[in-house]
C-alpha cells in the first residue's frame, strides 16, 4: 500500500511541477541550490574577548551559569558540586577520568536504566560548542558527551566547555557541525522553559532545571 | 484519495463562528494579551539582526528551490533514512496516515504513546483514531496538555492554550490531574506551581511508556535528519526515551541540507516566541546504536499539500514553518482568537493552507477573514505572500461559483458583472454617479452608510460605505479641462 501511495505522491507532485522523471534534474537541483540567494552573515566579527562576553551574558540570560577554569578543572568541578550540594553523579564512560575529584560519586552511564538516570543528581559532560549570539551550547552523541538520555533525565548539568569552542553565530556553529552531522545533535540555550501560561516564562519544565557552565 | 483537516469540513463559516467569539469578553482579552507580549518580543528579537530582511530573503529562497525540486528532495531524503535504520512510509491523505501509526502500535507491547507536540498530527485527527483503537495518547507539551484534559480546541498554532488563563488552568488541571497522588495539595494558579504540577505528572509517563511520537520542524534531505524545536524539554524526552519512535511529518517539511538549517534556526525562534534560540533543538538521523529509540517509523504525509502545489499562485502556502506570526500581528484574529477558523491551522497562514488543502470545497469563507492590510507579510520569515494568495483564493472561489447556475444568479454576481460594465463605460458612469448621488441622501447618517437597503445590505452588514462625494473625481477633472480650454 505505501510503495503505491510512494509513486501516486511523487507523481502528483511531478505533475503539479510540470516535470518528468528525469535523472538529469539532479545536477539542475544541486547547481540551483549553490546559486540560492545568501546574503546573510556566515562570520562574525568579534574578537576572542568580545565573543566571550556576549556567550556569558546570553548564557546567564537563559539562566545558565557560566564558571570560569582556574587551571585546574578537578578541582574547578569539585567547587561547583560543592556549592550546588550534588554528589551523586552520572559521566559518560569517555570522560577523562583526571577531571573527577574525589569525595564524590561519579556512576559511569554503562548502559543504566532511566531509573538509575533519574536517581542521580545530576550529569558532568563536554560539549561540542556554544554559541554566542544565542547562548546555546551543542551537545553531540560521544564517548565524552554520553547519549542524550543521560542528559535529559538528570535535574543538574554540568558542561565542560573550550573557551576556542565559541563561536559568533549561527551559521558558524552549523558549519563546524558539518563533519558530525550525521550523530544525534542537541542544541540547548539555557534551563528548560515554558511561556504556555499566559506567555509567563517559567524556568524548568522536563529537562535539567539547573545548568553550569565551567569553560576551560 | 480524501483529504481531511481536522474537522474543517464541518465547521462553521468563519462570520458565524466570529460572532461567538466576539461576545467572549474573557476569551478576546485573553488573545490580545497574549499575542501582544508575544509580538513585541518577537519585534526586538528580529530588531536586532542587521540581517533578518536576507535571513528573509534566504528562506523564501530555499523554500521554493524546495518545492521545485520536491520530488528528488523526499527521495533523497527517503534513502537517508532507510541508510540509518529508520522506516519510511507514504500517506496520500488522513485516514491512511492514521492506518499506518496503528498497525506500527499494533506491533508493539504498548498501549499508550508520549506524543510531542505537532499540528500534523491534529490534521489527521490522530488521537481520536487512536482513543478508537484503544490506544491512550499522551500530549507532554504543556499547551497541548491543558486542551487535552480541558477538552478545547487549539487556537493557535505555536501556543495552542492561548485563548485559556492561568485560573482556568488551574480548574482543569484540579479535575483532570490525580494531584494528591503526585503530593500536590492547594494548587494556586502561579504559572511556576502549574508547570511543576505538569513536571510531576509527565514525568512517570516520560519514564515508562515505550512508544514516541512526533512532527518535526525540518526535515533534511541530504542526511535524513529530522529537526524538532521545543522549549520545555517534553521533546527530548518523547524522542530519546523511548523504543520505538514514530515521527509524522507533511511532505513540505523538507529542506535541501543541513547547511539550511542556519537560516532556519535563525528565523523560526525569533518570528515564533521571541527567542533567540529555543530552548532546546534536538536533530537525529535514523536509530543510533546504544542512543534513543532502536525503531524509528517517518510517516510522509500528502493530504492535500500536492494539490497546494499545482495551485501556481497559492503553493507558496506551502512555505510555511509554522512560527505564528502571522497570528500575532493580525487585526482579525486579534478580535476572533483561533477557534473561530475551524481548522487545526488558524490566522492568515490558515486562512491560505485551509482552503487549499481541502481544494477549495471547504472553508471557503476562510479567504475572507482578512482586511488585506498586509501585516502578515511583512513578519512573515519566508515572504509567503499572504494577501496576495488570499485575493487570488477569493477570485478561484467567485470564478468557481459563477459555473453553477446558482451562482451565477446570486445577486453579488449580478451586480459585480453590472459594476463592472458600468466601469468600462465612461457614459454609464456618468449616469450611475448622477442617480447614486440623488439616491443616497436618505442613507448618509454621520457622513456614513451603515446601511443599505434590502438586498443591497449584505454589502454594508460588514463594512461601512463612503457616501459619494457632491463632487467627484471625474467631475472635478471635466472641470478643470474646461476651464483650460477657456
Amino acid at each position: 500500500m505505501s510503495a503505491e501511495s510512494r509513486a501516486a505522491i511523487l507523481a502528483r507532485i511531478r505533475r503539479a511541477n510540470g516535470v518528468a522523471d528525469n535523472p538529469a534534474r539532479v545536477s539542475q537541483q544541486q547547481h540551483e541550490w549553490s546559486l540560492l540567494s545568501r546574503a546573510y552573515r556566515a562570520r562574525g566579527n568579534l574578537d576572542d574577548a568580545q565573543r566571550l562576553k556576549l556567550f556569558d551574558e546570553r548564557i546567564r540570560h537563559y539562566n545558565g551559569t557560566p564558571f570560569y577554569s582556574t587551571g585546574n578543572i578537578q578541582s574547578d568541578i569539585a567547587n561547583i558540586l560543592t556549592e550546588r550540594g550534588k554528589q551523586t553523579l552520572i559521566v559518560p564512560a569517555g570522560l577523562p577520568s583526571e577531571w573527577l575529584p574525589e569525595d564524590f560519586d561519579f556512576v559511569p552511564d554503562n548502559n543504566l536504566s532511566k531509573q538509575q538516570l533519574d536517581a542521580a543528581d545530576g550529569v558532568v559532560t563536554e560539549c561540542t560548542l556554544g554559541i554566542a549570539l544565542t547562548g546555546t551550547v551543542v551537545l553531540e552523541s560521544s564517548p565524552t558527551q554520553g547519549r542524550r538520555a543521560a542528559t535529559l533525565i538528570p535535574d543538574y548539568h554540568l558542561c565542560i566547555l573550550r573557551k576556542g569552542d565559541i563561536v559568533e553565530l549561527v551559521p558558524e556553529a552549523i558549519r563546524r557541525l558539518e563533519s558530525i552531522k550525521g550523530r544525534p545533535l542537541t542544541f540547548f540555550s539555557g534551563p528548560s522553559a515554558t511561556v504556555d501560561i499566559e506567555m509567563t516564562r517559567v524556568r524548568g519544565v522536563h529537562g535539567p532545571r539547573t545548568l553550569d557552565i565551567l569553560l576551560i | 484519495m480524501s483529504v481531511h483537516i481536522g474537522n474543517a469540513e464541518n465547521a462553521p463559516s468563519f462570520p458565524r463562528a466570529a460572532r461567538a467569539a466576539l461576545i467572549n469578553t474573557q476569551l478576546r482579552t485573553n488573545v490580545r494579551n497574549a499575542t501582544n507580549i508575544i509580538q513585541a518580543k518577537r519585534n526586538n528579537m528580529t530588531g536586532e539582526l542587521p540581517d533578518w530582511e536576507e535571513l528573509r530573503e534566504a528562506g523564501h529562497a530555499i523554500k521554493n528551490h524546495t518545492l521545485k525540486y520536491l520530488d528528488l528532495y523526499l527521495e533523497q531524503f527517503e534513502a537517508n533514512v532507510t541508510r540509518a535504520g529508520g522506516m519510511v512510509h507514504w500517506a496520500t491523505d488522513a485516514d491512511e496516515a492514521n492506518q499506518i501509526i496503528g498497525n506500527i502500535i499494533a506491533d508493539c507491547t504498548g498501549k499508550e504513546i508520549i506524543k510531542v507536540k505537532t499540528m500534523t498530527s491534529n490534521e489527521i485527527r490522530l488521537n481520536d483514531y487512536l482513543e478508537n483503537s484503544g490506544i491512550t495518547p499522551h500530549e507532554t507539551d504543556l499547551a497541548d496538555l491543558i486542551v487535552q484534559l480541558g477538552n478545547e480546541d487549539p487556537s493557535h498554532i505555536v501556543v495552542p492554550a492561548l485563548h485559556i488563563n492561568r485560573t482556568q488552568i488551574r480548574d482543569i488541571f484540579q479535575k483532570k490531574i490525580p494531584l494528591h497522588e503526585l503530593g500536590i495539595d492547594n494548587l494556586t494558579d502561579d504559572p511556576q506551581q502549574l508547570a511543576e504540577a505538569a513536571r510531576l505528572y509527565l514525568r512517570h509517563k516520560f519514564l515508562t511508556v515505550d512508544i514516541g511520537f512526533s512532527g518535526a520542524n525540518f526535515a533534511i534531505a541530504d542526511t535524513g535528519a529530522v529537526v524538532v524545536v521545543e522549549s520545555e524539554g517534553n521533546g527530548r524526552m518523547c524522542l530519546t526515551l523511548p523504543d520505538v519512535l514514530i515521527t509524522l511529518l507533511g511532505i513540505e517539511k523538507i529542506v535541501p541540507t543541513f547547511r539550511d538549517l542556519e537560516v532556519f534556526l535563525q528565523s523560526l525562534p525569533r518570528s515564533a516566541t521571541g527567542e533567540r534560540m529555543n530552548p532546546y533543538n534536538s536533530i537525529w538521523t535514523g536509530v543510533t546504536p546504544a542512543d534513543g529509540p532502536s525503531e524509528f517509523h517517518v510517516i510522509l504525509l500528502d493530504n492535500g499539500r500536492t494539490s497546494v502545489l499545482a495551485n501556481g499562485e497559492g503553493r507558496e502556502a506551502l512555505n510555511c514553518i509554522r512560527c505564528g506570526a502571522c497570528l500575532n500581528v493580525c487585526p482579525v484574529y486579534h478580535q476572533t482568537g483561533g477557534i473561530a477558523y475551524g481548522s487545526v491551522y488558524q490566522g492568515p497562514i490558515g486562512a491560505i493552507v485551509t482552503p487549499q488543502l481541502q481544494n477549495l470545497e471547504h472553508s471557503r469563507s476562510l479567504p475572507y477573514a482578512s482586511s488585506l492590510c498586509g501585516a502578515c507579510y511583512d513578519v512573515c520569515p519566508v515572504k509567503i505572500n499572504i494577501p496576495e494568495i488570499l485575493i487570488f483564493l477569493r477570485g478561484e472561489i467567485i470564478r468557481d461559483e459563477q459555473r453553477t447556475l446558482l451562482g451565477k444568479f446570486q445577486l453579488e454576481n449580478i451586480a459585480m458583472q453590472a459594476m463592472a460594465l458600468v466601469f468600462s463605460s465612461s457614459g454609464l458612469m456618468t449616469t450611475a454617479e448622477a442617480l447614486a448621488k440623488f439616491a443616497q441622501g436618505p442613507l448618509v447618517h454621520d457622513g456614513i452608510i451603515n446601511r443599505l437597503p434590502g438586498m443591497l445590505s449584505g454589502w454594508t452588514n460588514s463594512r461601512d460605505l463612503a457616501p459619494m462625494p457632491r463632487k467627484s473625481f471625474r467631475d472635478w477633472w471635466f472641470q478643470r479641462e474646461k476651464d483650460k480650454d477657456q
